[in-house]
């Protein structure tokens, strides 16, 4: 399977507001941890490996 | 046997008649080394008839415990040289493994071993028995020589074999060998000595292992601690081992000083932070590493192979020293024993090479993971680290990233030029290059194991019909669970050539002896 950078989100905004919601009032320390599990899940749901590494190389490019 | 209290033992050096030739003797297979890899492969040899010199430089067993995980397939290979039944017996075996993380257990876990296999997955024995019963069992053999405070000096390899040069306590000689099987550990003289390295990782931390004897109710469990309360930022492993000894190792961090570490007025204080202030206990052993992954190049190298530490190196998360070790004397001893007899060309050792080079990578890769998930290298490595636990405690996806050692399972050598690729179509984990799977059997009214009934040389496995001397299913052997047929994917007419290490090498769904034979000879690296 190929990594889908075409819109995918049904409501995308209010899934960036609550992405930054989530970090409301936490240390870099806590946000790190937070952001780390939310990966760890999200990576779970999604599965599948070949994904998963374009994804990592995209976000790693910038 | 009553056991001996193996640490104390001290073997004492006896003049070789060797050492007052006026020439070099000459002896097809010196063993440089008698760890447990050096001794396993002088039985190997000796049982197929080989005779065999050991040297050592020392006249003791393994100080301390060192190992103490044995894998099921370093036990059934001991069953196959007459030691590992009484290793499994006296080993410690476990099921259960618990995980803390911070103050609390965030959860446990059953090795749920799959029934029908004549070994546990794992036993804990200390390697002074390991090596102690190795040793008794060279004794039945007349063809094994061991020289004790024998430290090699000087090695000068030749096209036919190599000269070793030998220091004693009554000064040194020399030794003509056909081939010399360096088994002289991580340090490896020998390696050095031919210029040689072993290249990969060293992990900067360091941890120190400290074996206590007590009498505690802890149950037969491995624990696991991830920056625990009484041992704040590193991890923490407690482990049973036989005669109520406790292997704990307390990982200390790269800044950590070796000697002072090691002092007893520095341990006891965190043995007792773990076990407790009422604790009572003895300290039996204790000592600072600091581990490396890494392997040599090739193992092979003219007339001198290189096999077990020696060769490579790993860090003990999950096990994989001494079991890969023992392996790789598994490997060698038959296509050696071949050679020796001029029947099999002299390049079948350099599959030797091939084949246990794979695995190291193999074991590398895993004891690798093991030590970046226990001892994050980074800021980020150690945030993840610590997701994955947070996760673990009720996601059962995030259990399976917790990695605190994987459980040492041998290499299956796809790829292997001694194995025939499969003609046919079969389903299941026996492929060639696989280890055989064991399954209860029952031969002559008597149960047993199957991996028992594999002989010294090629066995033909064949289910239903077959040749003469093949072990036939049904015949000579009672498939007594169906569990065989079943792991071997066997239907009537289906047989298997099995190596003389019990690998897979070839496979067919209707016996054919010209495809057995052409089989045979690619497997004892005959030229097609
Ligand atoms: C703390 C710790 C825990 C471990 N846990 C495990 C575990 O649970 N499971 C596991 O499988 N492995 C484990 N290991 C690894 C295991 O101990 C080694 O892999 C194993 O001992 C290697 O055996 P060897 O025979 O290759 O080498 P060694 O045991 O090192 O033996 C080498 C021998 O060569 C001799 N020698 C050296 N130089 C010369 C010379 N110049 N001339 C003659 N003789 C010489 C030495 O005296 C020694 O007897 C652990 C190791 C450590 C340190």
């Amino acid at each position: 399977m190929m990594l889908n950078t075409e819109p995918n989100l049904a409501a995308p905004d209010d899934f960036y507001e609550a992405l930054i919601e989530m970090h409301r009032d936490l240390t870099p320390e806590e946000s790190a941890a937070v952001n780390a599990r939310l990966i760890l899940l999200l990576a779970n749901h999604i599965g599948d490996t070949e994904v998963l590494m374009q994804a990592m190389q995209r976000a790693r490019a910038g | 046997m009553a056991d001996v209290d193996y640490q104390s033992l001290v073997m004492p050096y006896r003049r070789s008649a060797d050492q007052d030739r006026p020439e070099p003797a000459r002896h097809p297979v010196v063993v440089v080394g008698a760890g447990p890899v050096g001794l396993t492969m002088a039985i190997d040899l000796a049982q197929r008839g080989v005779a065999v010199v050991v040297l050592d430089d020392d006249d003791r067993l393994s100080t301390g415990s060192r190992a103490i995980c044995f894998s099921k397939r370093a036990l059934e290979i001991w069953d196959r040289l007459g030691c590992g039944r009484r290793m499994a017996d006296k080993g410690v075996r476990w099921n259960t493994g618990r995980v803390f993380f911070g103050d609390d257990e965030i959860y446990n876990f059953d090795l749920l071993p799959e029934a029908g296999h004549g070994f546990p997955a794992f036993v804990n024995l200390q390697q002074y028995y390991a090596e102690g019963y190795l040793l008794e069992r060279t004794e039945d053999f007349p063809g094994i020589e061991i020289r004790w405070r024998n430290k090699v000096t000087g090695i000068l390899p030749a096209a036919d074999g190599a000269q070793l040069t030998i220091d004693t306590p009554d000064g040194s000689y020399d030794l003509d060998a056909d081939w010399v099987i360096a088994a002289d550990g991580s340090r490896s003289p020998l390696r050095a000595m031919m210029g040689l390295e072993a290249k990969g990782r060293v992990f900067r931390d360091r941890f120190l292992i400290a074996d206590v004897r007590m009498t505690a109710d802890f149950p037969s469990e491995r624990w696991f601690w991830f920056d625990p309360p009484f041992h704040r930022n590193q991890s923490v492993l407690l482990h049973r081992q036989p005669d109520d000894v406790w292997r704990i190792d307390f990982q200390l961090g790269w800044d950590a000083d070796p000697i002072a570490e090691r002092q007893p007025e520095r341990v006891l204080p965190r043995v007792r932070a773990l076990l407790g202030p009422d604790a009572q206990f003895d300290l039996e052993w204790c000592s600072v590493y600091t581990f490396a992954c890494q392997r040599m190049e090739r193992f092979c190298h003219g007339r001198v192979v290189f096999v077990g530490d020696a060769a490579h190196g790993v860090s003990p998360f999950g096990a994989r020293g001494a079991n890969s070790g023992v392996q790789d004397v598994d490997n060698l001893g038959w296509k050696l024993a071949l050679v020796l007899e001029g029947r099999a060309p002299e390049s079948l050792i350099d599959s030797y090479g091939a084949e246990r080079e794979y695995a190291a990578d193999e074991n590398i890769l895993n004891s690798t993971r093991s030590t970046d998930f226990i001892t994050p290298k980074s800021q980020m490595s150690r945030v993840f680290r610590d997701a994955v636990l947070d996760l673990a405690r009720d996601c059962g996806f995030a259990r399976r990233l917790v990695n605190s050692g994987r459980l040492s399972v041998p290499a299956t050598l796809h790829g292997s030029s001694l194995n025939t690729p499969d003609i046919d179509a079969f389903a299941g984990a026996m492929v060639p290059g696989a280890v055989c799977a064991d399954a209860p059997v029952i031969r002559d009214g008597r149960r047993g194991w199957f991996l028992e009934n594999l002989g010294a040389g090629f066995t033909l496995l064949c289910f239903g019909e077959g040749p003469g001397d093949a072990v036939v299913v049904g015949r000579d052997l009672i498939d007594a669970e169906g569990l065989l047929a079943r792991r071997y994917d066997a239907r009537p007419g289906t047989c298997y050539l099995i190596r003389p290490d019990q690998h897979v090498a070839a496979r067919w769904r209707r016996h054919d002896a010209d495809l057995v034979a052409a089989a045979i000879d690619r497997a004892m690296g005959k030229p097609a």
